[in-house]
C-alpha cells in the first residue's frame, strides 16, 4: 500500500501529511510533484493544503492546470482513492472532480481555529472508520472556505449522499455559530458521485496526534487505510477466483 | 552636483560627506554616494547604538553563532539548532500597514533561511494607539492582515507574540517580526564571499523601483506629514515567491557547490553584496546590466538601492552555476550571475564596461560612530516621583477588573491569533492563547522548545533601565511558566531620535537594564536590531525594547498552560505579594497618566521565582502557571479562570492599598495551581531556593472571588475580555 502526497509550488501542509501518513500511521508515503504524470505506484493520493501557485487568480485555480491534475483525473476516473485537504480541496473543485465552489468567508478574514464537524456519510472509503452522526474536533485554516453550489446541485448532492462532513456544534447540532465561514447547508466536506473522490476544508492532519489535543482527524486517515486494506483483500480474492 | 539636499535625501551629514572624500581620496559617484547613504544609515549602520550594543553578553558554551550574521544560532543538542531573529518594520508599517507588516515577516524569514535552517515559528511584537482612533484601528487591521496574508502563506505558523496600546504609539506603531527556524547543527551555511573567481548570483523576483531609500529615507528618519507620500517607496511582498524561495535554498544547503548566502534587505543589492564581501575578507565586482529589472531606464544608482524584496544572493563556486541553476529552476525561479568574488577587498560596480562605483569594502563597513550625551528628560523625572499615595481608592473593584479586562492590551487576542495560521507543521503543542509562551516539540526528539517576546514601554518610559530589565526578566519569567529554560535572546531596541540626548539617555540606560539581566541569568544576547528614529512631528514612541526569548524544554510532556485545570485545585503564588502602582496599566487607564516608580526588580529573587516554577512545571506538581503582569494578581487569577473555564475563590490580606495588592505590577509573582497533596512537595522547593510562597485560594466553582474586594461570575468576566477587541473594531466610539 503506498500513499502520494501530491506537491505544487506554494503547497505547504505536504510535511504534515507525509508525517501522519508515514510517521504516525507507519505507511509508505512519497511526495508527488506536480510535473510528475505517473501515478501507478500509488494506491491513494492526498493532494494537501497550502496556497498553490500563491493562490493567485482564486485558490486553487491555477493548480488545476498542472501536469500532475491530468494523471489525478485518470486515477480517480479508475476508480483511486483522492483526497484534497483545505487548498486540495480547492483544487478538486476548480478541477472539476468535485461539486462546487469555495469562496472567500463570510467574515471576510482568514480563520485558524477548532471546529466541530459531523460526519452525515460514514459509508465513504475516507470516513468508513467513523459512526454516522459522530462528531470530529478539528482545526480549520482558511478564507476561501465558504462552501458554496447551487440549489439544483445541492439537492442533487444530498440525495446522492455526497454532503459528508458539516460544520456542527459540540452536540452535533447545525447552529448559527458553529458555521466558521458561511458555507451553504455548513457543508465542510463533500466527495463525488462515486464516492472515491473526497474533499474537506479541516485539516485531518493537524488533529491525528494526542499531543495535539485531538486524535479525531486520524479517523479519517484510519478509514482510508481500513479502506485501502479493504480493497486490497478483495482484489487478491478476485485473482484467486 | 552633490549639494546639501542630495545628502539630506540620503541622510549623510556634511562631516560624514568630508569623511568620505577623505576615505576615497576624491570626490564620489551618485552611485558611490548612494552605498555610502545607504550602508552609513542608523539601520544598516548602527552609527548610534553601535557602541552601546558591544554591553551585550554575546557568548555562552551553547552559541554557535552570535550577533554579526544574518540570526543568530543556538545549540538545543541533539545535533539540532535553533537559528532566531527579531527585526522591526515600524517606519513602513506607519505608511502602508498591510505590505509593511507583510514585507517585515518575509525579511526576518529570509535572514533564518539564508543561514539553511527550516524556518519552524514566527512572532510578533506589536504597538498601536488607542482603538478609538480610525487611523489606529485601520493600522491594527492592516498589520495584523498582512502578517496572516504573509506567514500563512509561506507555511510557517505564527505562533506567539504581544499587542499592546498606548497613546505614545499612534501614528507610529510598532511592528515587531521574529522568525525561527530549526537546523542540523552542521548545516549551518554562513553569508560569506569567499574564493575570488566564484559567482554572484542573484535569485528570485525582478529589480524594481521599489523600497529605494527605505533604510536611510524611511527607517533612519522621523515620520512626518510628509510621510504618507513615501507610500511608493514601500516595497510590495509576493510571500508565494518567498515560499519556492524557502524550499529551493534548504535544497541547495546540502549542495557542495554553495560557498554562502544572503538575501536582500534594507537597502537591496549594496547591503547584501558587500556585507558578504565584508564577512568574508573579500570584494566583489557586479554589473548591474545583468540585474534582471521589471522597470525600465533604471539608473545604476535605482538598481543598487532597490529594496524590491523575494530576492537572494547566492555564492557559487565557479563552474557549478548550471547545477544551482537547476534547482532554482525546478522552483520555477529565475537566476542570473550578476558578479564574481574578487581578491582586492572592493566593491566595484559596473554598468556594462563602465565603472559607477569602485570603493574598499571597508570603508562602506565601517561608518562613524557617535557617542553621545544622555539626559534624563526633567518632565519623566517629574512623573516618576508623582506620590502615588495619595491618590483616592476605587469604589469598586469589580468595576476596576471589568474595565481592565476590556483594555486592549490586556484583552484576548482572540480577533489577532485566529487570522494567523498558529498549527501548521504540527508542533505547537501551547498555541496563542493557552500560555505564557508557545511551546513547539521537536520532532524526532522528547524536546521542545518555549518562545515569547515581552517588552513593556511604560516601565521603559519612567526608568528606561529598569524597563529594559523588566523586559529580559518578564521574558525569562514567561518561559519558566511553561517550564523551559531560558537560553538565548534576540531583541529589537525601539525609540525616538538618538540624536536628542534624552531619548539616547533611554537607549543607553535600557541596554544597561537588559544586558545587566542578560548577565545575572547567563543567558545571551545572539540576534537584534535596533529601530531608532520612531518619531512622529517630535514626538517618540515610549522607549520600547522587544525581547524576543528561546527557551528549552528537556522533556516536552512536561509543560504546563495559563488555565486551571481542575476542581480543587490549590492556587498559590511565587514571589511577594506586592503592591506596587508606579506605570500600572490600572494607574493608566484610571488616572490616564504614565507616573509613578515602575516595580522593583530584585534579580535574584526573580531567579528563585523561575527556578521554583520550573521545577514544579518539570516534576509535575504545577498544573498551571501564569506570570502577574499586566493588571497585576486579580488580572492574572481572571485570565487563569478564562483559559482554563474554571472559577476560583481566594483571598488577599489586608495590607496597605487593595488596589495595589489586585492591581499593582510587582514583578517576580508567579501563580500557580496544584492539587493539595502536593503542596508540601513544593514549599520544600520554594524554602530551599528562598523564595516566598502564600495561598491564595481554590480553583473552582463558575465565579472569580477575591475575598473582600471582587466577586464575579466568569461569564461576565468573559464577555468583556473576549469582546473588547472586536467591539473596539466595531468602532462604535470616537472618530
Amino acid at each position: 500500500m503506498k500513499f502520494g502526497v501530491v506537491v505544487f509550488p506554494g503547497t505547504n501542509c505536504d510535511l504534515d501529511c507525509h508525517h501522519v501518513l508515514g510517521t504516525v500511521f507507519g505507511q509508505a508515503v512519497d511526495y508527488v510533484w506536480h510535473r510528475q504524470t505517473d501515478l501507478s505506484a500509488y494506491d491513494c493520493l492526498v493532494i494537501a493544503g497550502g496556497f498553490s501557485y500563491g493562490d493567485f487568480l482564486r485558490a486553487g485555480a491555477i493548480a488545476r492546470f498542472s501536469p500532475v491534475m491530468r494523471s489525478v483525473e485518470r486515477f480517480a476516473a479508475d476508480g483511486g482513492l483522492v483526497m484534497g485537504i483545505c487548498n486540495g480541496f480547492q483544487v478538486l473543485t476548480e478541477a472539476g472532480l468535485l461539486p462546487g465552489a469555495l469562496m472567500p468567508n463570510d467574515c471576510l478574514q482568514f480563520r485558524c481555529q477548532w471546529v466541530n464537524v459531523r460526519v452525515d456519510n460514514a459509508r465513504t472509503p475516507f470516513t468508513s472508520a467513523c459512526q454516522q452522526g459522530e462528531v470530529l474536533r478539528i482545526p480549520i485554516n482558511h478564507y476561501e472556505g465558504r462552501y458554496f453550489a447551487d440549489e439544483e446541485q445541492l439537492a442533487d448532492m444530498e440525495a446522492n449522499d455526497q454532503v459528508v462532513l458539516r460544520y456542527c456544534a459540540a452536540d452535533g447540532s447545525l447552529t448559527a455559530d458553529s458555521n466558521p465561514n458561511g458555507s451553504l447547508r455548513h457543508i465542510a466536506g463533500v466527495c463525488n458521485r462515486e464516492g472515491n473522490v473526497f474533499g474537506l476544508m479541516p485539516h485531518p492532519e493537524r488533529a491525528s496526534e494526542e499531543v495535539l489535543g485531538s486524535t479525531d482527524g486520524a479517523r479519517i486517515f484510519a478509514s482510508l487505510l481500513h479502506s485501502l486494506e479493504r480493497r486490497g483483500r478483495a482484489a487478491l480474492a478476485g485473482g484467486e477466483r | 552636483m552633490i549639494d546639501q539636499s542630495l545628502l539630506d535625501e540620503m541622510a549623510l551629514t556634511t562631516q560624514e560627506y568630508l569623511l568620505i572624500v577623505r576615505l576615497l581620496g576624491r570626490t564620489p559617484t551618485l552611485v558611490e554616494l548612494g552605498l555610502f547613504g545607504a550602508l552609513w544609515s542608523e539601520h544598516c549602520g548602527y552609527k548610534n547604538s553601535k557602541p552601546l550594543l558591544k554591553r551585550f553578553p554575546t557568548s555562552a558554551p551553547w552559541v554557535l553563532q552570535g550577533p554579526g550574521e544574518n540570526a543568530g544560532v543556538v545549540d538545543i543538542g541533539d545535533g539540532l539548532a535553533i537559528v532566531f531573529k527579531i527585526e522591526s518594520h515600524n517606519h513602513p508599517s506607519a505608511v502602508e500597514p498591510y505590505q509593511g507588516a507583510a514585507t517585515g515577516v518575509g525579511g526576518i524569514v529570509r535572514d533564518i533561511f539564508t543561514m539553511g535552517a527550516r524556518p519552524i515559528a514566527s512572532l510578533n511584537s506589536l504597538r498601536f494607539g488607542p482603538l478609538t482612533q480610525a487611523r489606529n484601528r485601520y493600522l491594527l487591521g492592516g498589520v495584523v492582515g498582512g502578517i496572516a496574508g504573509y506567514g500563512n502563506c509561506i507555511g510557517v505558523p505564527t505562533v506567539g507574540g504581544e499587542v499592546c496600546f498606548d497613546e505614545a504609539y499612534t501614528n507610529n506603531p510598532l511592528v515587531n517580526a521574529m522568525s525561527v527556524g530549526l537546523i542540523r547543527a552542521e548545516d549551518v551555511i554562513t553569508a560569506r564571499a569567499s574564493g575570488p573567481g566564484n559567482l554572484l548570483l542573484l535569485v528570485g523576483a525582478d529589480t524594481g523601483r521599489d523600497g529605494i531609500h527605505g533604510c536611510s529615507g524611511l527607517a533612519s528618519r522621523e515620520l512626518s506629514d510628509e510621510t504618507a507620500e513615501q507610500r511608493p517607496t514601500v516595497q510590495v511582498g509576493n510571500p508565494f515567491l518567498e515560499k519556492c524561495l524557502i524550499e529551493a535554498c534548504l535544497e541547495l544547503r546540502q549542495s557542495e557547490y554553495v560557498v554562502g548566502m544572503q538575501d536582500l534587505g534594507a537597502a537591496g543589492i549594496t547591503s547584501s553584496f558587500v556585507e558578504a564581501a565584508s564577512r568574508g575578507g573579500v570584494g566583489v565586482e557586479l554589473d548591474i546590466r545583468r540585474v534582471p529589472r521589471r522597470e525600465e531606464n533604471m539608473t545604476p544608482y535605482e538598481v543598487m538601492l532597490s529594496e524590491s524584496q523575494e530576492r537572494m544572493l547566492v555564492v557559487v563556486k565557479k563552474g557549478f552555476e548550471d547545477k544551482v541553476k537547476a534547482v532554482f529552476e525546478r522552483w520555477d525561479l529565475h537566476s542570473d550571475v550578476v558578479g564574481f568574488v574578487t581578491d582586492d577587498a572592493r566593491v566595484r560596480v559596473r554598468d556594462g564596461q563602465e565603472v559607477v562605483a569602485d570603493v574598499p569594502v571597508e570603508a562602506l563597513m565601517e561608518p562613524p560612530t557617535y557617542v553621545r550625551e544622555g539626559v534624563e528628560s526633567a518632565v519623566v523625572r517629574e512623573r516618576r516621583e508623582r506620590d502615588l499615595s495619595q491618590l483616592p481608592l476605587p469604589k469598586d473593584g469589580n468595576a476596576v477588573l471589568l474595565r481592565l479586562l476590556a483594555s486592549p492590551t490586556i484583552a484576548s487576542k482572540e480577533w489577532v491569533y485566529r487570522q494567523y495560521d498558529h498549527m501548521n507543521m504540527t508542533n505547537t503543542l501551547l498555541a496563542p492563547g493557552a500560555a505564557d509562551a508557545a511551546v513547539l516539540r521537536i520532532k524526532g526528539t522528547e524536546k521542545a522548545i518555549a518562545l515569547c517576546t515581552d517588552g513593556n514601554g511604560r516601565y521603559g518610559y519612567l526608568d528606561p533601565h529598569r524597563g529594559g530589565a523588566i523586559a529580559v526578566a518578564e521574558a525569562f519569567r514567561n518561559l519558566a511558566c511553561v517550564g523551559a529554560r531560558p537560553l538565548a535572546i534576540t531583541n529589537c531596541l525601539n525609540f525616538g531620535n538618538p540624536e536628542k540626548a534624552e531619548i539616547y539617555f533611554q537607549l543607553s540606560e535600557a541596554i544597561d537594564g537588559m544586558a545587566e539581566t542578560c548577565r545575572h541569568f547567563g543567558v545571551p544576547v545572539v540576534s537584534g536590531n535596533v529601530s531608532l528614529y520612531n518619531e512622529t512631528r517630535g514626538e517618540a514612541v515610549l522607549p520600547t525594547p522587544v525581547v524576543g526569548a528561546l527557551g528549552l524544554l528537556e522533556q516536552a510532556e512536561r509543560r504546563t498552560g495559563q488555565g486551571f485545570r481542575r476542581e480543587g485545585d490549590l492556587i498559590v503564588i511565587l514571589g511577594p505579594l506586592g503592591q506596587e502602582l508606579g506605570g500600572s496599566e490600572y494607574l493608566c487607564l484610571e488616572q490616564g497618566e504614565i507616573v509613578g516608580q515602575p516595580p522593583l526588580l530584585d534579580l535574584r529573587l526573580e531567579a528563585g521565582v523561575q527556578e521554583c516554577c520550573r521545577q514544579a512545571v518539570v516534576e509535575g506538581l504545577a498544573h498551571s502557571a501564569h506570570d502577574c503582569s499586566e493588571g497585576g494578581l486579580a488580572v492574572a487569577l481572571a485570565e487563569s479562570c478564562l483559559a482554563g473555564g474554571l472559577g476560583a475563590r481566594c483571598e488577599v490580606p489586608a495590607e496597605g492599598r487593595w488596589d495595589g495588592q489586585l492591581f499593582g505590577e510587582s514583578q517576580s509573582r508567579i501563580l500557580l495551581s496544584l492539587a493539595a497533596a502536593d503542596l508540601p512537595r513544593l514549599t520544600e522547593i520554594a524554602e530551599r531556593l528562598d523564595v516566598p510562597l502564600r495561598l491564595l485560594g481554590q480553583v473552582g466553582g463558575g465565579r472569580l472571588v477575591i475575598d473582600p474586594w471582587i466577586d464575579l461570575p466568569l461569564s461576565e468576566l468573559d464577555d468583556a475580555w473576549r469582546h473588547a477587541i472586536p467591539r473596539l473594531l466595531a468602532g462604535s466610539q470616537g472618530s
